[in-house]
Formats: structure tokens, sequence, C-alpha cells
């Protein structure tokens, strides 16, 4: 389960201690995260709430290996990601995360199956496995016949199905997802949610996930609030509904 | 693993508009560096190829053409006796000539170029082999006659078959029209050497050079030797075709240096017409980039990427600015030969080799405007680019 007191599991999936991260704006240090703990176990859906301006994105970015803490460390299955090299991180993440953004972030020229291969163009696997892996995803996401359709073909909802398929095509250690229903409307926001919840449980992938929305974080099996760069446990909701 | 190629290719096609931009700055210049070699080209083959293997130019010792030599009668005589030399009939194949210049209009402006008026000696067809008469007849020794070289005949007005002129004094008849196959001496004038020296009242037997025809390419050296080592004669020999490609140099070398300065200034400013694109590429799709970089995808693929596709304007752009200069293949214009001072007329060659380096000449100019854009495109940090609308 998750812990923030910094006592998890040694063998916890993500570790993090004592994590600071500052920026400097003008002649002014802005302490963004401070002396934060966090232990997720594999197969945990976590989300984490607060306030704009509170650090949950630079938290994501941070685990994500998209940025450097300023002090502290980041374990992630065993690897230090804190001190690892620009190109070593590519590697890292092409490996281990996959990330969901608010705006889906598909690349507009690519088809559904050309973005959702993306990744999987960084493995070894074949022309006709990744057909197959591709394929075996768009059925997950409920998008078999939607294949050969550019984003601005598809509505929010379906483009964030086939960013979800991309995420977790080259099956990563945890997937890392920024206000994934953000920008849609409550229907489509439900239909992703429980893709999510389906993600996790019939999966068991590990998800962590920025929202302002209670609704999606109610989804979650832990909720974090982040205030002032500092995390704290909020209320369970019990389990995926 | 490098990211797709189709996703440039989609990119170009969708960025349409800067694309053609991009694409028209290469394609230009391009077209314009080409022109310029095709020019430079064309001029150089003109004069090459009014050169034989075969034969040999004699002129004073020390002179740099035709105009500046002198050579009598006396000398003429000492050197048909020379070994190399071939013979028809008995009769050594030599072809004693003076060289004048005379004005005439030019169809194209109407006025007056320099044309150059060669006195050659009736068995001047002998030793040119590659000349023939296309039209009318060769003129009569000993008659005012002219036989003019086909560029002579479409350049200046008055020049047709059968037609009067007048200059040096006399008035003379146009027998027949001759090819020379594209040579420099499809710009001439030809007459007998004798009445133009009369007309012009030059004195007699008096040369400005002797063309003659070896018995093969290869006793080019004996002749040059016994020419050398008679003390009777004072005088230099030069295969002809390299006497031409000497002749050639100053202006070919004058419009590949001015054409290349040409092309270098429109090519910086098509290098910063590829920057700009690109650099409104790597703005545009900044997003793009960081969610690919995120995904795993390297800075190195990310440059490799962004690379590729200057380089795919760019080539687009040659492959246009080739196309576009092609039809000037073979397209006649003249220029003042500075060697003669007299009008020579001679066409663009266009040749795979010019339409090569021009795909190159792009490339580069690709090159040039796409690393800067596609370095930026892979330092800057994700987290930021990924927040970017």
């Amino acid at each position: 389960m998750v812990r923030v007191d910094g006592n998890g599991k040694t063998d916890s999936l993500i570790q993090v201690r004592g994590l600071d991260k500052t920026y400097r704006r003008g002649g002014e240090e802005i302490h963004v995260l401070q002396g934060l703990n966090l232990d997720v176990e594999k197969g945990d859906f976590v989300a984490f709430m607060g306030p704009s301006g509170s650090g949950k994105t630079t938290l994501l970015n941070l685990l994500g290996g998209l940025d450097v803490p300023s002090r502290g460390s980041i374990t992630v299955a065993g690897d230090e990601i804190t001190h690892m090299s620009g190109n070593k991180l590519t590697h890292w993440r092409a490996r281990h995360v996959g990330f969901i953004f608010q705006m889906y972030n598909l690349i507009p020229v690519l088809t559904a199956f050309q973005n959702i291969e993306l990744p999987l163009l960084l493995t070894k696997l074949s022309k006709s496995e990744r057909r197959q892996h591709v394929e075996t995803a768009l059925s997950i996401v409920g998008l078999a016949d939607r294949a050969h359709h550019y984003p601005r073909q598809l509505s929010g909802g379906q483009e964030q199905r086939v960013a979800i398929a991309r995420a977790l095509i080259a099956d990563p250690t945890f997937l890392l997802c920024d206000e994934p229903t953000g920008d849609l409307d409550r229907k489509s926001a439900d239909e992703i949610l429980n893709l999510l919840t389906r993600l996790s449980t019939e999966f068991s992938k590990t998800i962590l996930m920025v929202t302002h929305d209670p609704m999606a974080a109610e989804r979650a099996q832990a909720t974090l609030h982040l205030n002032k760069g500092v995390l704290v446990e909020g209320a369970h909701a019990g389990g995926p509904a | 693993m490098a990211i797709p190629i189709t996703y440039n290719l989609r990119s170009v096609r969708a960025r349409w508009v800067s694309t053609i931009v991009a694409v028209l700055g290469i394609a230009g210049t391009v077209g314009v560096f080409i022109a310029m070699l095709a020019l430079a080209r064309g001029f150089h083959a003109t004069l090459v190829s009014s050169g034989s293997p075969d034969n040999v130019i004699i002129r004073r010792a020390g002179a740099t053409g035709e105009i500046d030599s002198t050579m009598a009668l006396d000398q003429v005589r000492v050197i048909q006796d020379e070994p190399g030399i071939a013979h028809e009939n008995g009769q050594p194949l030599i072809s004693p000539e003076v060289v004048v210049i005379a004005a005439f209009p030019l169809k194209s402006t109407g006025t007056d170029a320099n044309a150059q008026v060669r006195g050659v000696s009736a068995d001047v067809l002998k030793v040119r082999t590659n000349i023939h008469i296309s039209q009318g007849r060769f003129f009569q020794p000993g008659l005012a006659e002219l036989v003019v070289g086909k560029n002579a005949e479409s350049s200046y007005s008055g020049f047709n078959l059968g037609d009067t002129v007048r200059f040096g004094g006399g008035t003379w008849k146009i027998v027949g029209v001759f090819d020379a196959g594209g040579s420099a001496f499809d710009s001439e004038i030809w007459c007998d050497s004798r009445v133009l020296d009369q007309i012009y009242k030059r004195p007699e037997n008096i040369f400005q050079s002797l063309t003659v025809r070896l018995t093969s390419p290869a006793a080019f050296t004996q002749l040059k030797d016994a020419l050398s080592a008679d003390p009777r004669l004072t005088v230099q020999a030069d295969r002809e075709i390299d006497y031409y490609a000497k002749q050639s140099q100053l202006l070919t070398t004058l419009i590949t240096v001015l054409g290349s300065i040409v092309a270098l200034i429109m090519g910086i400013g098509a290098v910063f017409g590829a920057l700009n694109t690109m650099y409104s590429a790597v703005s545009e799709r900044s997003r793009e980039i960081a969610t690919m970089r995120a995904i795993g995808f390297g800075s190195g693929s990310v440059i490799l990427s962004f690379v590729f596709e200057a380089l795919l304007i760019a080539f687009i752009g040659g492959v246009v600015g080739c196309i576009v200069v092609l039809p000037l293949n073979g397209v006649t214009t003249g220029t003042l030969n500075w060697q003669t001072f007299s009008h020579l007329a001679f066409a663009f060659r266009v040749t795979p080799l010019l339409l090569g380096i021009g795909i190159l000449f792009a490339l580069v100019m690709g090159l040039i405007g796409g690393v800067p854009p596609a370095i930026r495109a892979a330092r800057r940090p994700v987290a930021i680019a990924l927040r970017e609308l």
C-alpha cells in the first residue's frame, strides 16, 4: 500500500526519499517539493490531488525522469534514476514509463495505429509482432475499428484512449497520468476512468495519476494530497469502483 | 531507433506553405547556380570542340593568340616540309591563315558586334575535317566570296545565303554556310586569305597562324621537336585542342567565379529561408518533439529526424531547380570572346554532372539550414516543452 512517511517496504516498486525540487525565478528560490517521501507498491493506483501550483506535475515529471530533483532520490524497480545521464534516462523511460497527458499529445500526422506503435519502434520487435501488439492494444481500448484514423478524425475521448494504448503498448513498469480527464466531458471522462480502473484491476498496472477531479480520484485505491510541496495521505477510496 | 520517416514526410506535407517557400528559395538558387555553370561549361565546350587532336596551330613564338601573331610565307614553306605533317596527293595538309575583326549588326539587338573573319587556304576543309558545307558551296579561290558559320548566319542581319555584305572596303557575296559541329568556328566568316589581304591592303604573304594536320595525334611531339630544333624558325606549336581550351580558360573561370558568388549570395538567402522554415517547424511541433522524447526517443533521433526533414525539403528544392533549368540546355547565346575580341555564339550545356552538383549544393544548404533548428529541438527541456500549447 502507498506510504508517504518514508517507512515503506525496502522492495517497493517506487521509492522516493527526501525529494526536494527548487526553482530559481529572478533572485528568488521557489521550493516546489520539500523532503518528499513516497512508497508505491506494484499494482497500486494512486491519485495525487492538490491546488494549482502545488507541485503535482513537477512530482510526476520527476517520477517519469523528465526532470531532475534538487535533492533526494527516486528508485524504481531497483534503479535509482536521480543520477542517470540524459541518454540513460531516455532509455529508462522507454522501458519503464507510460505517459498519459491531459491534451493526449498524439502526433497529428500519424494514424492511431502509428501513434500507438511509436514506443515499439524502440524495441527489437519485428514488424509483424508490432502489428500484433498494436491490434491487441487497440482492442483493449475499444478502438479496433479506428486504427487508420488520424487524431483529428477522433473525438477527445477516443484520442485519450489511443494515448492510453500508446502508454501501455510497451508494457511499462508504471503509467503516469497527468490530468487524463481534464479536457474531456463527463461521459468521456468516465470511459477513460473505467479503462484506467480496468488496467489496474484486470492487468495489475501501477498507475500514478494527477487530477483535479474528485470523481477521478475516487477511482484510485489511494489519494495523496500535495500542499506547499508536502505530501499527505487523503481518504482511501477503498479500491476500484 | 530513428523516428519514423513517415512522420517527416507527412509533416512536410502538412506544413506545405512554409515548405513551398523554402523549396522555392532553394530551387531558385540551384537554378541560377546550374545556369551559370552551364554557361561556363557551354563556352568552354564550344571552344574546346573547335580544336582537333589531329591538328596543330603554329604561331609566332610568344604570341598569346592569332591576333598578335605574324608568320611569313618563307616560314610556312619551311614548316610544311617538317616531319609529322599529313599529305594528300603529295601536298601537305596545311592552312596558313589571317584573321581580321569586322562589325556586323546582330539580328537580336540591331547593334553591331565583332565577328572574326578568317582568311583560309582552299585546302582548309581537308585540314579541319570536322567542318562541312551545309548550304551552298565553298568559296572560289581568288574571288570575294564568303562562307559563313551556321551561328554567324543566324546571328547577324543580312547573312543569308546569296546575300551581299560590305566590309573592309570590299563587297562580298555569301556563297555557302558551313557547320562546324557547334564549335567556335560556327561564329566565324571564312574567305580566301589572299583576297582578304588584298581588300584590307595588308602585306601579302604574311599570315598570322598556320594550322597543320598531323599524320596521327602521336606525331605532335615529332613535329614540335623538329620546329624547336630548326634554327630558321621562331615559332610555337600547340595542339589545336589545347590552344582553344586555353583560350576558354579566362572567361570560363570568370563566369564560374561570378556564378559561384551570385549563387553563394542567393544561397545565404536560401539557407535563411530553410532555417526559418525549420525553426518554425521546431517551434510549432515543440510538444510533439517533447512527447516523442518522453516516450523514449533520444536527442540523436530528434536531430536526425529534423536534419532529414531539412534535407528532404532541400532535395525537393534541388530537383525543382534542376527541372526549371533543364530547358536551357542547348539554348544558344553569345558573348565577346576576350581572346579574339569577337562575338562567339555558344549553347548552354546542362550536363548530368552539373545537375548532380546542383543537388549537392541544395543538400548543403539544407544541412546548414537544418542542423541548428534540429539541435534546438533536441536540447529543449522535455518537461517545459510538454506544457506548451
